[in-house]
């Protein structure tokens, strides 16, 4: 198709001279191309950015402090997730407060090494009421990337604030092992 | 005689066919791919290595802007209409056949149930105008859970999936969450992003 035909001296006839006739012929083939790039490229981009989802099972509410689980304090590792995207990290009730944040090198190490030094290390998480949806994503997402499967989010508490904060009241709270 | 040579055309395969083929799939395409429902807010929703993907039906949304306002979004026309009956008669707000059928074709809202009949009654490009406030969640009126309640008992095999924003606080997120769990929503689903490399 891509020729530019020239019919210019095409049949003599009876001496009268004709103009020289060009018809051109479009070349359609890089417009097939440009069609189906775009079909191609809508094709897959709408049905690569359907939204995917996180599985979330919460655990049933149980209000009856004799139905809750105990669990020995060296095996939790409390995550606090604060404001301006900061995690607050300490084993068990006491103190020190390590602090770290959602880099791959952050909370994702902490929680790895954890899990190498104590297989049997629970987490808690316990979101504060500045931070962010993005915060509680995150480390929903740490979870699932570090092959951790026993955490749960439970309330950010007075004594958690205090165990921040470094003041710590008189009376220890006190947990027994199952 | 000289040796005349015949001059042929090259071959010249016409396109024209081929081009209509190309429009006649984008066409196709363009008509089959189900429109996405208009958003009654705008969500910035966060990412995850999560992979999974979401039904296309028997799904009720829960938005949540990054302001804290709540939205629902539930399909299905008939379970829509069903819903709203119901949340009728439970809050005495009777609904005429007109603003149920309003309704049952609508996407996601967020207003409280007193505006609900004239929201329903406005044109649909004037809805998408106005700012909606938003579904209460609070303790001492908590509609959501009434919104949530008469879904699941429409269509039990709902699934409900949450659509937050990344700058909303925990703490709207945290009542929403509570919401479910107090009526015995335990497994949902947090809709986000694919992470592409964490």
């Amino acid at each position: 198709m891509a020729e530019v035909q020239q019919q210019g001296g095409g049949g003599k006839d009876g001496g009268k001279v004709r103009a020289k006739k060009q018809s051109t012929k479009i070349d359609m083939t890089p417009m097939v191309d440009l069609a189906f790039l775009l079909l191609t490229f809508f094709i897959l981009t709408t049905t690569f950015n359907k939204p995917k989802t996180m599985e979330v099972n919460m655990p049933d509410k149980v209000d009856n402090p004799d139905q809750q689980t105990k669990i020995n304090e060296r095996d939790i590792l409390n995550l606090v997730l604060a404001e301006d995207d900061k995690i607050f990290w300490w084993i068990g009730l006491e103190p020190p407060i390590n602090e770290t944040n959602y880099s791959a090198n952050g909370v994702r190490r902490v929680v790895l090494e954890q899990m190498q030094a104590n297989p049997k290390i629970m987490v808690l998480i316990k979101p504060k009421d500045e931070a962010r949806y993005e915060n509680m994503v995150n480390i929903l997402d740490e979870m699932e990337i570090t092959n951790m499967q026993r955490y749960a989010i439970v309330d950010y508490s007075p004594d958690d604030e205090a165990i921040i904060t470094g003041n710590i009241p008189v009376e220890e709270v006190v947990q027994e092992a199952p | 005689m000289g040796k005349v040579k015949v001059h042929r055309n090259p071959p010249s395969l016409d396109m024209t066919p081929m081009v209509d083929l190309a429009f006649l799939l984008v066409t196709f395409f363009m008509l089959t791919t189900t429109m996405a429902p208009q958003e009654p807010v705008v969500v910035d929703i966060p990412s995850s290595v999560s992979e999974i993907i979401l039904p296309d039906k028997d799904r009720m949304i829960i938005s949540v802007a990054d302001d804290g306002r709540v939205f629902f979004d539930m399909d299905n026309k008939n379970y829509r209409a069903q819903m709203i009956r119901q949340m009728g008669s439970k809050y005495g707000i009777a609904f005429t056949d007109q603003q149920v059928n309003a309704f049952s074709i609508m996407a996601g809202f967020g207003v409280p149930l007193g505006s609900l009949p004239q929201f329903l009654d406005m044109d649909p490009e004037d809805r998408n105008t106005i700012q909606q406030p938003g579904i209460p969640v609070d303790s001492a009126n908590n509609e959501l859970s009434d919104w949530v309640v008469f879904a699941r008992m429409a269509n039990p095999r709902v699934r409900v999936a949450i659509k937050g924003d990344r700058d909303t606080n925990y703490k709207v997120m945290e009542s929403v969450i509570n919401t479910l769990i107090d009526r015995r929503v335990l497994r949902f689903n947090l809709i986000t992003n694919l992470e592409s490399e964490g």
